[in-house]
């Protein structure tokens, strides 16, 4: 859906600081673990347990710069969204994670100004396409880099592996018309 | 236009004229490195449903996180990328005891050559920078697309150019140099931006001491890292690689988005630590006061190599690692090992107390082979000293330069080689 929408609602469930590393998301420890559903169990296992034991389908992690800095594992973003993150809002993001996310279907949303001015269970509505984050709890709207089409694209496909899934069948249609 | 080196090398592997920067290109990309995460590799690639990979010939995969199998886990993953590998046919595979951290192996082996794209299922790939590779890194079902249709998209970065002038002073080394960095420019200084190093003092250091930089700007958010391709770098290359090497270098009215001056000598006047938790927390070592020291760990893709032996081996010669400290070395090849056996660092490092783990990781990323406990103070040559990093949540983790990791053993607690070893030599080993 190139250019559409997508919106999605959620609740506060961590206001986090700067720098918010792979490690703390995710320990190392686990990596050998490579079905992504398991790795939810181990979501800030050492830097931030209680978030692990709190979190919410749908809930919402707002944090400063750099978010997600560190290790390219990809686990770091399976956890969140297999523990049940609907969404990441952050300062900003670093470069693999955010990559990561979206090809894992889990927004990743940058936004400078959300921090400040959301609580602890919040109510939020993200409008992906649009670029806005509506604040339902205490009514202010803060702007949302407008996410890249391709980016829009992917997440509504549910990330990179049913996109390419489709494609790659499209492409075989498209190259053996015969085999239909 | 001019280009700059990141610019110039994606402007080929996307067929275009020119580029410049926040341009969106599809590159082809010529080396697929992963490491044991091939697995996770390996089931999104499944899962997508596709059946070849692009080019078996261009695929790299080496063991070097868990080796050897530290548990039944990895011991599956570890013969399920084995049977992929077969399967496939992937012709570059570097199983335990044949290489070593994937970042060494990858030029050792002759497979990384200036104006490549390389992308790595690992966030050091930019190491392959000192190279002048475009190197980055990627996640692991992204790789699953790579290796599907052997290309990618890429934003092109803009470039930050670091020029360091000036002599390093006596067992000061490009680790200090780059934490010192790190500590001005912050953990997302270079966040999504290409960084050049150069000027006379990058073009004096030898190839092993150019990785330290290009490894470590990923800890400031490095999307890759260059250093000169210059005759030093290729005479390194010529013995490895096959194919003809060509000379590249940023055009003289590329447009950078910054450019930060430094003088060796006078900006470095000391050792340079990161301190927990952070890799941009940086103070000059006299600023720490006692810190004593249980562990200390010299080895990793930023400092395991032969001149990082040497320079331990000569400060612990004739010494004993102290009474409440462990010294852990690990070559970070099986070439270096052999190496630093043949020239007597082995012998000399394990004399003075160390203990020799396997080529490999080792304990950098926290899983086995030196695990920290609580209450734990260690000091390493790794790039990474985040909370829990290499053990217990409880330990502290201080990043230094194999000089200074050598002379904490021995003393116990963070200290500078110059305390110990009285005859002040250059740390660095002069190509
Ligand atoms: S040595 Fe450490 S930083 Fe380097 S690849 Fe291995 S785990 Fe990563």
């Amino acid at each position: 859906m190139p250019g559409g929408s997508l919106t999605l609602r959620g609740r506060v469930r961590a206001l986090l600081g700067d720098d918010i590393d792979t490690d703390m998301i995710y320990p190392g420890r686990y990596l050998n673990i490579t079905d992504r559903e398991k790795t939810a169990a181990h979501l800030f296992e050492l830097a931030y347990p209680e978030i692990r034991a709190a979190i919410q389908p749908g809930d919402v992690i707002v944090a400063g710069k750099n978010f997600g800095c560190g290790s390219s594992r990809e686990q770091a973003a399976a956890a969140l969204k297999f523990a049940g993150a609907g969404a990441v809002i952050a300062a900003s993001f670093a470069r693999i994670f955010f990559r990561n996310a979206i090809n894992l279907g889990l927004p990743a949303v940058v936004s400078p100004d959300a921090a400040p001015l959301c609580s602890l269970a919040d109510e939020l509505e993200i409008d992906l396409g649009a670029g806005e984050i509506h604040n339902l709890t205490n009514g202010r709207t803060s702007p949302s880099a407008a996410l890249d089409p391709r980016a829009v694209e992917l997440l509504a496909a549910g990330g990179l592996v049913p996109y390419l899934k489709r494609k790659y069948i499209n492409s075989r249609r498209e190259t053996c018309p015969s085999t239909e | 236009m001019g280009m700059t080196l990141a610019e110039k090398i994606l402007a080929r592997a996307s067929g275009c004229e020119c580029v410049a920067p926040d341009q969106v290109v599809v590159a082809r990309v010529d080396l697929a490195l992963s490491h044991e995460n091939a697995d996770l590799v390996r089931k999104s690639f499944l899962e997508i449903g596709v059946d070849r990979v692009w080019d078996p010939s261009k695929i790299v995969i080496v063991f070097d996180h868990r080796v050897p199998a530290e548990s039944e886990k990895t011991a599956a993953t570890h013969k399920a990328v084995r049977e992929f590998v077969a399967a496939q046919g992937i012709e570059h595979f570097y199983d335990v005891g044949r290489g070593g951290i994937c970042h060494q192996v990858l030029p050792e082996e002759g497979h990384v050559r200036p104006g490549m794209v390389i992308v790595g299922t690992d966030s050091h790939t930019t190491t392959h920078g000192a190279f002048g590779a475009f190197a980055t890194g990627i996640g692991a079902t992204e790789m699953a697309g790579v290796w599907m249709v052997g290309s990618l998209w890429f934003k092109v970065p803009s470039t930050l150019r670091i020029e360091v002038e000036g002599e390093f002073r006596p067992w000061i080394s490009a680790k200090d140099l780059i934490l010192h960095i790190i500590g001005r420019l912050g953990a997302a200084g270079a966040d999504y931006r290409a960084v050049e190093f150069d000027g006379p003092a990058i073009r004096r250091m030898s190839v092993a001491s150019r990785m330290v930089l290009t490894n470590l700007a990923m800890e400031m958010g490095a999307k890759v890292a260059f250093t000169p391709v210059d005759e030093i770098l290729l005479d390194y290359l010529r013995p490895r690689v096959a194919e003809k090497l060509e000379m590249i270098a940023p055009d003289a009215d590329a447009r950078y988005e910054r450019a930060i001056a430094i003088d060796a000598g006078e900006d470095l006047w000391e050792p340079q630590i990161a301190c927990p938790h952070s890799v941009d927390r940086v103070q000059p070592l006299s600023a720490l006061g006692d810190v004593p020291v249980h562990q200390a760990v010299l080895g990793s893709c930023t400092n395991g190599r032969l001149e990082d032996l040497e320079v331990a081996a000569r400060v612990v010669a004739g010494r004993t690692v102290h009474p409440r400290t462990r010294l852990i070395v690990i070559p970070a090849s099986q070439q270096i090992y052999r190496e630093a056996m043949r020239l007597g660092f082995i012998e000399t490092l394990v004399a003075a107390g160390a203990i020799i783990n396997p080529p490999g990781c080792g304990p950098c990323v926290g899983v086995h082979q030196g695990i920290l406990a609580a209450g734990e103070t260690c000091v390493s040559s790794t790039n990474r000293n985040f909370l829990g990093r290499m053990g217990s949540k409880d330990s502290l983790l201080y990043l230094a330069s194999p000089a200074v990791v050598a002379a904490s053993a021995i003393a116990g607690q963070l200290a500078h080689p110059v305390s110990l070893v009285k005859q002040s030599e250059p740390c660095l080993v002069e190509a």
